[in-house]
């Protein structure tokens, strides 16, 4: 059975050591499948002007445009072009949620992500993704430095 | 942009110039006020024309029946899928693989934001005022009813709305009886969508946008002390034109994410009157249950109390109006019917449970005046209305009411009345913008010339008298439900379709609950 590892990018510099990372252990692991997901913070629960609501559907197909074409696909390509089996996934949803989710989708082994970088404030107040994630997610989880 | 610029000039001399016209023409208000009246008076007598040789408006008959009608036809929808409703907003028949979309959580909260305001403060204060604590009683009904035209209307609205390529949405029911008319085989859709379109932009322009301007200065003129309307329709207008042309979404952002807060406090604070009234809260039923059927001596009876309470109520929760189905027409869903499910929730928190908060807190606190000998209330001096506390009424009544069990509410209610009145309209402009737009077509030339007078109208409700301004702004809003549920007695058969289908799937498990 192929191990399928997870890495978890937030656009910034981080997600280049989890990739690092997520690398390294493919190697050591062998016949491995990687899956580099963004998340879009995403909360069906906010409030919204009806102008908002009805452009809603065009901005989220750019959100994930954008999120594809500047994160994702580097991203696998650059995997692909080193040998690995990569898959890109983009989605919308809270971070910690939507990724542990998304890897018991596909059946993922382990997630791997870059350090928190959310703002002191919020941090303070509920957690950074990365401590939600850790907390609540129900495969193992690396958090690279 | 050059255009943009011109405006934004003509409206910042026209807020320079506002204190000097303000000692040179003081009579300004007054002339706006009665040009108004004259103008709008023979629209606004049709509207409420009562029922030959009876006191009884056909158009709350017309409103009722229709909400009755769809009770009956989707044999009780409101109780039977309440519970499945409450689901849907929860998130949990949505699949993760739409997220990032319209939820139906933003949908209904959009809506309501548009709905829950002045009518749940002010509206139920007129209600309580003239028709007694009776009132109350037909309001619920009504708001009961009224989930019935809301699930109808709203599930129209989404099947029938226009997708366009850039993924952008319009909907509402100039769509749904153009396109639904049209699949029926029906001649005459168009020309109701029309009439729709042409009603739904003074709805917007009265309920929507002068009203709320009118009660915002009341609020205001209530704290700061007595000055021309007009000065705050100018103030107004720019924020407004800020949002609306501007662009200027962080105003807007802010009022809808501060609006639902300021409900909740609302209905929190009623909550805590009501619980430290806890021993009045029998009696207080009791008013209500008399006076529906008795009328306990207001004005008009028991009829009175029935055309009163009916009337704020469809004013409050807009069921039948059509406006909901602009707002909930936004959703991406597979299945319309489901966004019907969850905007039937609106007229059960806008008037079940708020509206029905105020006028309790009313009732409690006693600002109605009862008369020790006969028990029944006593009228003021012209005859038509009760006798309050302090002679208040509308606004200024629920403002005492909660003021006097907390001494500093009053305040808040300004602040929230004044949020309030504020995201109404910006909802309202979004409604007309549909309408208008149905009518000339899209395009950002056409769309500045609507959004312009939008503007222009804060100026003239917030200085016209608040009689005119509320008839208008009513007789407006009902105009809409005259050409709506005539469209929707037509298509309903395509509602039952739909639910007749959703149900079955949702009972063989074909529709099932999402993991989350």
């Amino acid at each position: 059975m192929t191990t399928k590892i997870v890495i978890g990018l937030d656009g910034t510099e981080t997600g280049e050591h989890a990739i690092a990372f997520a690398k390294d252990l493919a190697g050591r692991i062998g016949t491995c499948e990687l899956l580099v997901v963004y998340v879009i913070e995403w909360s069906p629960f906010t409030f919204q002007t009806p102008e908002e609501n009805a452009l809603r559907h065009k901005r989220r197909e750019e959100e994930i445009e954008l999120a594809t074409n500047r994160i994702v696909t580097p991203a696998v390509e650059a995997l692909t072009a080193d040998g690995y089996t990569v898959q890109g996934i983009v989605r919308h949803g809270d971070v910690a949620e939507t990724l542990n989710a998304i890897t018991v989708e596909n059946g993922g082994s382990q997630i791997i992500v870059g350090r928190a970088s959310a703002d002191g404030f919020k941090k303070r107040l509920f957690g950074s993704s990365t401590q939600n994630l850790v907390m609540h997610a129900d495969v193992p989880v690396t958090v690279v430095n | 942009m050059t255009m943009l610029k011109h405006l934004w000039l003509a409206v910042i001399a026209a807020l320079i110039a506002a204190p000097a016209m303000a000692q040179d023409a003081p009579g300004l208000d007054d002339k706006i006020n009665q040009a108004f009246a004259d103008f709008t008076g023979p629209f606004v007598s049709f509207i409420f024309a009562p029922f030959p040789g009876t006191s009884f408006p056909w158009i709350v008959g017309w409103l009722v029946v229709a909400a009755t009608v769809f009770t009956l036809y989707f044999a009780f929808v409101q109780l039977r899928f309440f519970g499945h409703a409450i689901s849907l907003v929860k998130g949990d028949y949505s699949d993760p693989n739409d997220a990032g979309e319209v939820s139906h959580f933003q949908a209904l909260a959009t809506a309501l934001s548009g709905t829950v305001g002045l009518g749940n403060i002010a509206g139920v204060a007129v209600a309580v005022g003239i028709g007694g604590p009776g009132a109350t009683f037909w309001m619920i009904v009504a708001g009961l009813l009224g989930m019935a035209s809301k699930f109808t209307e709203c599930t129209l609205g989404v099947k029938y709305r226009n997708e366009y390529e850039d993924g952008t949405v319009s909907g509402g029911p100039m769509y749904y009886m153009s396109k639904g008319f049209d699949e029926l085989g029906l001649p005459g859709g168009k020309i109701l969508a029309v009439l729709f379109s042409i009603f739904c932009i003074l709805g917007a322009l009265g309920g929507g946008n002068m009203f709320q301007a009118n009660q915002a200065h009341q609020q205001i003129a209530g704290i700061t002390g007595d000055y021309p309307g007009w000065i705050t329709g100018v103030v107004f207008a720019i924020i407004v034109f800020l949002v609306i042309v501007g662009g200027l979404k962080s105003i807007a952002r802010v009022t809808e994410k501060v609006v639902p807060f300021m409900g909740i406090l609302y209905v929190a604070a009623a909550l805590v009157i009501i619980i430290m009234n806890a021993d009045q809260i029998g009696w207080a039923f009791g008013q209500i249950f008399a006076g529906a059927f008795t009328g306990l001596g207001v004005a008009g009876g028991m009829v009175g109390a029935l055309i009163q309470g009916f009337r704020r109520a469809a004013f409050s929760n807009e069921a039948g109006v059509g406006s909901a189905a602009i707002a909930h027409s936004a959703v991406r869903t597979k299945e319309p019917i489901t966004e019907g499910f969850v905007s039937l929730l609106e007229p059960f928190i806008d008037t079940v449970v708020i509206c029905t908060m105020t006028a309790l807190v009313i009732i409690i606190t006693q600002q109605l005046i009862v008369d020790p000998e006969t028990g029944n209330y006593m009228l003021n001096e012209a005859g038509n209305a009760i006798a309050t506390v302090d002679g208040n009424s509308g606004v200024s009544l629920t403002s005492a009411a909660f003021g006097s069990a907390f001494s500093w509410f009053p305040y808040v209610l300004a602040i929230a009345v004044v949020l309030f009145a504020f995201s109404t309209m910006i909802s309202w402009s979004y409604y007309g913008l549909k309408a208008w737009t149905y009518l000339f077509g899209e395009g950002h030339a056409k769309e500045l010339v609507f959004k312009v007078i939008f503007c222009i109208f804060v100026v003239i409700g917030a200085a016209a008298n608040l009689g005119p301004v509320i008839d208008f702004s009513d007789a407006a809003i009902f105009a809409m439900a005259v050409v709506n549920v005539f469209a929707l007695y037509f298509l309903m058969k395509v509602v039952r379709e739909e639910l007749a289908s959703y149900a079955s799937r949702l009972k063989t498990g074909e529709i099932r609950k999402f993991e989350h």
